[in-house]
């Protein structure tokens, strides 16, 4: 890391910083605390990307130094940066997605005037950029820890801003209670890694796993999965996820799905790839199981939710999972000694989580414009945007495109990228499990193709069709900084999505620095113009030949329309509504409608429930009112959450009779604890 | 030469694609004792409504006029991606099975969106259907193409045709044959023919494809069927060119190889239209909960093909 780029990276934490104590200052003018707030924000992200970017273009960030942030009074700790190519990466995501919704912010904000104090909310959110990055960045356990339980809070605080609902308090308390558990694993994680190396420097963790035993090591693994998997959501610990990301303000749920569920993607890399050497094969076939199974829950539960972003939040479930299927691909191959798939695989998963970053963010940012317009969440009661928010629903479909994983956008190129790490994993072994990698490679097509049936929903049943609701009615575009942030996020979309090979160039020093391998050279072919899979004939891929080739076929239906159609007119008319006098809302289908087959078809996994009521004069015909309720049964929360919180529950009861509220007896536990301790140290 | 390549398969999509569709019109009819339309007459339907006038419903919003060329183009687009009556196919480069399948899901993604957006209860209805259909059938699709894709090592359709043709022996190979009953069956479902959807049906509450194209008119009209004729026949050359390579063109071959190659290529077609009439005209259609049973099937053929890949090689 150069000069000007460690310069720039100061500046941006001084913004977030500045941001954070200008919007407090100001809190009672409204108008400054925002600009102040969120424009600072904006500045830092720019700084940050432009530091991380170009540590990463010139390759400096392998040859990083690391430097203390301030001088630490406290012993064992230290404030120490180390800009990595890892943490760098990392870094660039959190500041991109800070760019783009910094400037949705200052719209967006507006919306809590005179309602809510916004210099309170442009503070949270600076401290979580800060905190989020100094996550990426931080090159001592205890610093890392510290800045891991500053981000849970702030994040808890964004979660429960409007508080007043109770729906926004129970989730942020489900959230706070989830993140420290998963806390309490990393911390456990980091003092075994510390047994071992006496340092909490992460530097001294480097490699470590090899010198571990192999309980120790195991331990590690599963310390660290369950850690930073609850952080990540993967299923089964991603209840929270759902709960919490919904209730949260637009833009910071997009914060949260686009950066902060990362942090558990950041940290399992770390981990996984710099700390513990070469793995042991079950690890990988964990990582890949546990990333098939949530990818395939996720968008199924997804399928079933009509409250737009609590659709978003399950598909970030997926795409977590979508991840994790690169990693635990790549630690199989790492095991098995080929560095060079496991480096496209680990690029596959870094892929996506840009990607990802990228355009959950843009789709939260869309629900959020049409939340501003509207006032819900809920798709039931959309309709007709795409008229009355033009680029709102413009940006929305490029996010949906994106997240299917259709061509030529980003969300296409990261999933092929891990179609052929799986399809080339299969020839790495001769073992059973090699049939691991196109079940799962099936399952991600499974996956995929749910993913564009769920944003048919989405952006059917709310942008498309007759407006189902009054507020539907009167919706109007958002205003345009709103946009511009939206618009920051389309361009990142495309470009990721159009010119992989240049993207790949950036992502060389992470590999390099996780597996020794750089890939940019041999991924790319004819000048830059073609993505492979490793090898020209393996299989190659041309994001940006696919969308020129488009244009280039583009006059074939043009000629046509001129030779035979040149004389035909247009007529708008009603759509046929079989002799009624005129279709109504009501007719429409509805989004639980269209999720219906599916519901149906996987009904032994969503064990879905009507009731019907309905009352009628003279012939059950002619029904004068009808009730019609239809759920859907959260598997994890009642099969495995409730039991355990039952099991809890009862535990502490019989614990209480421990507390009796008599002084003796504390002393007696006191002096027994004592005497433990003596006993254990002699 | 590679621009006179894309030229003429281009043409030859276009050209063919309804002849096909109207083939398999004029033999149903025939194997069901019924006079049944000439196959040219797909043409001049298509003509017609080209020329025709457009009514276009009040509530569509310009996802209404996108769509058709959406569907069109990535059809179009991704039969220069397979190979036809050479290999490499004109566009390999830009693309292997994985973007084939991607351009062909993009462009049901526009037609379902198309479907929801005049406001018809029939279209919402159909596209539901069809994206559940085609979710359901994309695994079992996926698994077979993988089972050919890692025997060849590649996912590029070019490069798995010639290791296909390298080896003929391979062609019965169990795994082979497995992965083919499979997208045999996917193949039913994504052209939309009759185990699981009926092309010819005037019902609107059985439609599935039919259902969203309800809307349409004239041009915009003419551009669907003609992209899903399209489709239809990418989807089939996939089909045999992947499986039953025989007489397909190599690199350096010369005219009289491309021309043998054509009709080597026609005659495939032929079989594999009239395998398609048999099987539209002896079963019935399927109930719609009926169709994931089918497309399961799919699912375990193409299980069983990756199990016997893994077992004899």
């Amino acid at each position: 890391m150069n000069e000007l780029s460690t310069t720039l990276l100061t500046c941006a934490l001084c913004a977030y910083v500045a941001g954070m104590v200008g919007a407090l200052v100001f809190q009672r003018a409204e108008r400054l605390a925002n600009g102040i707030g969120f424009g600072l924000a904006a500045v830092g992200g720019c700084c940050g990307v432009l530091s991380c970017a170009s540590a990463l273009a010139t390759g400096a960030a392998t040859a990083s130094r690391s430097f203390e942030l301030f001088p630490s009074l406290i012993p064992y700790v230290r404030f120490s940066i180390h800009a990595d190519a890892l943490g760098c990466f990392f870094g660039m995501i959190v500041s991109l997605l800070s760019v783009a919704l910094s400037v949705f912010s200052l719209g967006y904000a507006r919306g809590y005037y005179g309602r809510k104090n916004v210099g309170v909310l442009g503070a949270l959110f600076n401290v979580l950029l800060l905190t989020t990055t100094l996550v990426f960045l931080a090159d001592h356990a205890f610093f890392f820890l510290i800045a891991w339980e500053i981000m849970a809070l702030s994040a808890y605080c964004l979660v429960s801003f409007e508080h007043e609902h109770e729906e926004t308090r129970s989730a942020g308390v489900l959230y706070f209670v989830m993140s420290h558990i998963g806390t309490c694993c990393i911390i456990l994680g980091f003092l075994l890694l510390f047994q071992a190396s006496g340092s909490y420097g992460f530097d001294s963790f480097h490699a470590l796993g090899d010198k571990l035993s192999a309980g120790q090591r195991n331990a590690v693994f599963l310390l660290f999965l369950f850690g930073f998997g609850v952080k990540a959501g993967m299923v089964p610990v991603h209840i929270w996820l759902p709960a919490a990301h919904p209730v949260a303000p637009s833009n910071v749920s997009a914060l949260m799905s686009g950066v902060l569920i990362k942090t558990g993607i950041y940290g399992m890399t770390r981990v996984f790839f710099d700390f513990m050497g070469t793995p042991p094969n079950w690890w990988g076939v964990t990582v890949l199981a546990i990333g098939t199974i949530s990818a395939v829950l996720g968008v199924l539960f997804a399928l079933m939710e009509h409250d737009l972003k609590r659709l978003l939040a399950y598909h970030s479930i997926e795409n977590i999972g979508i991840i994790l299927m690169g990693m635990g691909a790549a630690l199989m191959f790492l095991h098995s000694g080929h560095s060079m798939l496991a480096s496209l695989a680990l690029i596959a998963a870094l892929y996506h989580t840009i990607n990802h970053a990228s355009f959950k963010a843009l789709l939260f940012l869309g629900a959020g414009a049409v939340l501003h317009a509207t006032h819900t969440r809920n798709m039931e009661e959309m309709g007709g945007l795409a008229k009355r928010m033009r680029w709102t629903a413009l940006f929305f479909l490029v996010g949906a495109v994106a997240i299917s994983a259709l061509p030529p956008l980003n969300g296409f190129v990261s999933e092929w990228l891990t179609y052929q790490s799986l399809l080339q994993g299969f020839g790495t072994t001769t073992s059973l499990i090699r049939l691991m990698f196109p079940l799962s490679g099936a399952m991600l097509a499974l996956t995929g193709a749910l993913a564009a049936a769920c944003f048919v929903k989405a952006f059917g049943i709310a942008f498309l069709a007759q407006p189902r609701s009054e507020h539907a009615r009167h919706a109007h575009e958002a205003p345009f900084t709103m946009l511009l942030g939206q618009g920051i996020l389309v361009a990142a979309c495309v470009w990721l999505g159009l010119f992989p090979t240049v993207f790949l160039k950036l992502l060389d020093p992470v590999t390099q620095q996780l597996t020794g391998q750089q890939l940019s050279q041999q991924l790319s072919l004819a000048g830059g113009l073609v993505l492979s899979g490793g090898s020209a004939q393996g299989g190659t891929v041309s994001t940006l030949g696919i969308t020129l080739m488009l244009l280039c076929l583009l006059p074939v239906p043009l000629v046509l329309w001129v030779l035979f159609a040149r004389r035909s007119r247009t007529r708008i008319a009603p759509t046929w509504d079989c002799g009624l006098r005129g279709l109504t809302p009501q007719m429409e289908y509805t989004a639980t409608g269209f999720s219906k087959p599916l519901r149906m078809i996987f009904k032994a996994l969503f064990r879905p429930r009507r009731e019907v009521q309905r009352e009628y004069d003279f012939s059950p015909y002619f029904t004068t009112t009808l009730r019609f309720e239809s759920h859907v049964e959260e598997m994890f929360q009642t099969r495995i959450y409730r039991p355990l919180r039952w099991l809890v529950l009862r535990a502490s009861r019989r614990l209480r009779a421990l507390q009796a509220g008599s002084l003796q007896a504390y002393l007696i536990y006191i002096f027994i604890t004592l005497l433990l301790l003596l006993m254990f140290a002699l | 030469m590679k621009v006179l390549a894309i030229l003429l398969q281009t043409l030859l999509l276009l050209a063919l694609a309804p002849l096909v569709s109207g083939c398999i019109k004029n033999w149903k009819a025939k194997l069901q004792n019924r006079r049944g339309p000439r196959p040219w007459q797909v043409y001049f339907d298509i003509a017609k409504f080209l020329r025709k006038d457009m009514v276009i419903s009040e509530h569509a919003s310009w996802i209404f006029s996108f769509a058709p060329y959406v569907v069109f183009l990535t059809a179009l687009l991704a039969g220069l991606m397979v190979p036809m009556i050479n290999t490499p196919a004109p566009l390999s480069l830009f693309g292997g099975v994985l973007a084939v399948i991607g351009l062909l899901a993009l462009g049901r993604f526009f037609l379902a969106l198309a479907g929801l957006d005049p406001a018809s209860a029939f279209g919402g209805m159909g596209s539901s259907r069809e994206m559940t259909i085609s979710a359901i059938a994309e695994p079992a699709m996926m698994l077979a193409i993988f089972t050919v894709a890692i025997t060849a090592g590649s996912t590029d359709l070019s490069q798995i045709a010639q290791s296909t043709q390298s080896a003929t022996w391979k062609l019965l190979n169990p795994a082979h044959v497995l992965a083919f009953a499979a997208l045999f069956i996917v193949l039913l479902a994504e052209t939309g023919r009759i185990p699981v959807d009926n092309p010819a049906t005037h019902l609107e509450l059985t439609m599935i494809h039919e259902a969203m194209l309800l809307e349409y008119s004239g041009r915009y009209l003419a551009f669907m069927e003609w992209g899903a004729a399209i489709k239809q026949l990418v989807l089939m050359t996939l089909l045999l060119n992947v499986f039953f390579p025989v007489g397909l063109a190599g690199p350096g071959d010369g005219a009289a190889a491309l021309g043998i190659s054509l009709l080597a290529y026609l005659g495939k077609l032929l079989a594999l239209s009239s395998a398609v009439v048999v099987v539209e005209t002896t079963n019935a259609k399927l109930r719609l909960f009926r169709v994931p049973d089918l497309l399961s099937a799919a699912f375990v053929l193409a299980t069983l093909a990756l199990l016997s890949s893994f077992l004899f090689q």
